[in-house]
């Protein structure tokens, strides 16, 4: 008797993606997928995606998707998650749409501690436009519009951290920064994207996960190269952790 | 017939109630069609206050007008304001307790009370506007005295029934003037 | 039905209500503060949704979200505040999305004046947003008007798969008036509408049945999604609404829609009374607009148009010309800023029009 110890997740479509060789979004994809499967969540599942190329998943999830206005993902996750609570919503974000253009709606939705799930795509830059400035770009970090390395003397301002910024608010329960290099990282983004969700389930309120993931193309580096790349530079400005836990909060209360 | 009115004032007089209260009434116990516009500012409070109201057994057209059968006044400025929207032949009502200035025109009647003074007398400063709207409804004959009474039971009664006693005096204090000025 | 004296504002909120609006998003903006605020009061009543908005971007992208859920959902602002709508109406245009946005239009352009105007003519039926979509846009003069039309507009944007604009005014979302409310659709009813949109619902689907909400899409599909929808805006010949007052045999036509239809309606009776033969065509839907009303005016007997709106320069006098071409001189009555329109105006300038023309 043979027995199935894997099988592909049917949260994504039978097709070849047409990311970029190592590029991180197939992976997390997949996971969002497989945690899906496993909370029972699949035919209740909504993916609201920002611009970008977090804009390119709908062609490659198999669930419902909607698209939002460059940066408002977390405003249309709002009105949708608020219509109809039995939906579990995700929104899918780059550093562009989250962090720089949608800024506002990001705060302000964890300020409400809207009760959505934030999946959070950091590399540092835009991709799909070509390699632009994000406000995630690290110091010195070369761009399409910095071209000679990010500069706060510039006016080019300095790397923001979402997990740190949304920390100061009272109103998310949970943020937590990962990151896909290896295998044990992965299945700790992967353990991180389910508490997300199981934290929606619960009605807990809004949970993100940032995951620090590389650009190989825009950053001009083998994917092997990029992923110590992330190893070197991006961890130092971006630490792994849970920056909140409100569950964990609840537990030592009791 | 249409009949037109601006009521103005400062801020605090009572003047949007006025014209609420006017108008109000008048859906509630007509079939007359009836239009209120609040002026509005950016300021909250203070400044002056005004409102247009259009009594009409037709379809009203316009809502705010340049010029009016009635003006109710409350302060100077509003007079010096809006005593070029009274119409030729129409009636001036002034709040005399405040209003120190008279018009310079002859071809308007002017029914004076001093409704402030009215008010402090009562023991309650804020049922100036009430006085008046008894002045106005006692002249103008424009719609029935219970119409007023109705509303001031309906709006004011709803949240504070133990100052329609004094609200409904008030009223008929005002009412005694404007019947009196008529004749 | 009794009537009831309500602000235009309150009215449209409680007519939203009563047709099942069960989520407002907004943001505050004078004159149109009242609206939110009667949802935020009545939607908890009935088991709907309020939400203020961090900004009008945000608000408009709640609304999209909401609306997809099949939720009947609803919006307002004002000018300024429109403006900011535009990508997130233009998205909802696109993905097909039924919602209702009312527009309490106040003086611009910039900041403007917080005073009524109808300066956003243009905007509300020509470009809303990007990319050239085009929405049925109803302009109420009354506030018995914006009740039935913003009950209406839910079922307009549920046929078509689009979003409809409710062109209201600073003196209409103001001004109090009697008004009659339609029937308050049951529970029953309003879970029955948001069950029948539930196969085009982005709520989670099996796989095998999965939604997708396309605002955009690369290759040949959007220009597909363009033609289908240029095919649904020319279904709408048979919404044309138009008010025609004393037009039989009229010499001279006051042209005008909303708060300044009803101030030129009381403007053509005064002129009749003088024995001046005057009649008013007044665009009910402004999107649609009723250009063969103009185009079959007997221009033999119709001596020349008076364009009369609240703004500065003209705007609704650019799809009067366009019916009218070069046939009738087109005198204007404008106001703007805040300033209202009165009668009194109307009268001195048609009567200015008689003079040239008569």
């Amino acid at each position: 008797m043979m027995k199935k110890v894997y099988a592909r997740t049917t949260g994504i479509q039978d097709k070849v993606s047409g990311f970029c060789p190592g590029c991180m979004h197939g992976t997390v994809h997949k996971m969002i997928g497989e945690v899906a499967e496993e909370l029972g969540i699949m035919d209740r599942l909504v993916r609201a995606e920002g611009v970008g190329c977090c804009g390119l998943g709908q062609n490659y999830v198999s669930y419902d998707t909607t698209i939002s206005p460059h940066g408002r993902a977390c405003a249309m996750a709002t009105g949708m998650k608020r219509s109809n609570p039995d939906s579990i919503i995700y929104t899918y974000q780059g550093d562009g749409d989250l962090a720089s253009i949608g800024l506002a709606e990001t705060m302000h939705a964890a300020n409400r501690n809207e009760n959505i799930t934030v999946i959070f795509i950091n590399n540092g830059i835009y991709g799909m436009t070509g390699g632009q400035m994000a406000p995630t770009t690290l110091l010195g970090m070369k761009s399409t519009t910095t071209p000679e390395g990010r500069d706060p003397e510039k006016g080019q301002g300095y790397p923001m951290h979402m997990c740190e910024i949304l920390n100061q608010l009272t109103g998310p329960y949970y943020l937590e920064r990962t990151t896909c290099t290896d295998p044990a990282h992965v299945r700790k983004t992967k353990a991180a994207i389910k508490k997300a969700f199981q934290n929606q389930i619960d009605g807990k309120g809004f949970s993100m996960v940032e995951i620090v993931t590389s650009c190989p193309t825009n950053w001009g580096m083998t994917p092997l190269k990029a992923v110590d790349f992330i190893n070197s530079d991006m961890l130092k400005e971006y630490p792994l952790g849970v920056f909140r836990d409100r569950s964990k909060e609840e537990k030592e209360a009791e | 017939m249409e009949r037109d009115l601006i009521a103005a004032g400062f801020g605090g007089q009572g003047v949007m109630m006025f014209g609420t209260l006017l108008a109000q009434g008048t859906t509630d116990a007509t079939d007359k069609q009836v239009t209120y516009f609040p002026s509005y500012g950016a300021e909250m409070r203070g400044g002056t206050a005004n409102c247009y109201v259009a009594i009409s057994d037709d379809a009203i057209g316009a809502p705010v007008m340049d010029q009016v059968d009635d003006l109710v006044i409350f302060n100077d400025a509003s007079l010096e304001k809006f005593i070029g929207k009274l119409k030729k032949g129409g009636t001036l009502f002034l709040n005399t307790s405040i209003v120190k200035t008279r018009p310079d025109r002859d071809d308007i009647t002017i029914v004076e009370a001093p409704v402030t003074e009215m008010a402090l007398e009562m023991g309650n400063a804020k049922v100036l506007n009430i006085i008046m709207l008894g002045v106005y409804v006692g002249y103008s004959q424009v719609i029935d005295k219970e119409v007023i009474l109705k509303a001031i039971e309906h709006k004011i009664g709803a949240k504070r029934p133990q100052l329609v006693p004094l609200n409904n005096e008030a009223f008929e204090k005002g009412l005694e003037i404007g019947k009196a000025a008529r004749k | 039905m009794a009537r009831i004296f309500m602000k235009g504002c309150e009215a449209n909120a409680e007519s939203a209500v009563r047709a099942g609006c069960r989520f407002f998003a907004g943001y505050p903006i004078t004159p149109q503060n009242e609206i939110p605020e009667y949802f935020a009061r009545r939607l908890p009543e009935v088991g709907g949704n309020f939400v203020q908005g961090e900004s009008e971007v945000a608000s408009v992208n709640m609304l999209y979200g909401s609306a997809q859920t099949g939720t009947r959902s609803m919006s307002s602002s004002s000018s300024t505040g429109i403006s900011l709508y535009s990508e997130g109406i233009s998205f909802m245009a696109s993905a097909r999305i039924p919602a209702v946005v009312v527009n309490v239009v106040r003086g611009g352009p910039g900041i403007g004046a917080i005073q009524p105007a109808q300066q956003d003519y243009l905007q509300a039926t020509k470009a809303s947003g990007n990319g050239g979509f085009r929405m049925i846009v109803l302009a109420p003069s009354t506030v018995q008007e914006c009740v039935d039309m913003v009950y209406e507009a839910f079922d307009l944007a549920e046929r078509d798969d689009n979003p409809v604009l409710i062109l209201a005014d600073g003196v209409l979302g103001t001004m109090m008036e009697p008004v009659e409310l339609p029937e308050m659709k049951s529970d029953e009813e309003v879970a029955a509408l948001k069950a029948k949109y539930y196969e085009k619902a982005i709520v989670g689907h099996p796989i095998t049945d999965r939604k997708l909400g396309v605002p955009g899409s690369v290759g040949t599909g959007q220009e597909i999604r363009n033609i289908e929808a240029a095919a649904m805006y020319k279904t709408w010949d048979k919404d044309i609404r138009c008010e025609e007052y004393m037009t039989e045999d009229a010499e001279i036509i006051l042209a005008s829609y909303g708060i300044s239809a009803r101030i030129s309606k009381a403007a053509v009776k005064d002129l009749r009374a003088e024995g001046i033969k005057a009649g008013l065509i007044r665009p009910i839907t402004v999107s649609p607009f009723p250009y063969d009303v103009f185009k079959n005016l007997d221009f033999d007997r119709v001596k020349g148009i008076l364009d009369v709106e609240m703004s500065i320069p003209a705007q609704m006098k650019w799809d009067v010309e366009y019916a009218v071409q070069d046939r009738l001189p087109i005198h204007e009555c404008l106001r703007s800023g805040g300033q209202i329109m009165t009668k009194e105006k109307v009268m001195e300038e048609a009567h200015a029009l008689v003079k040239e023309v008569l």
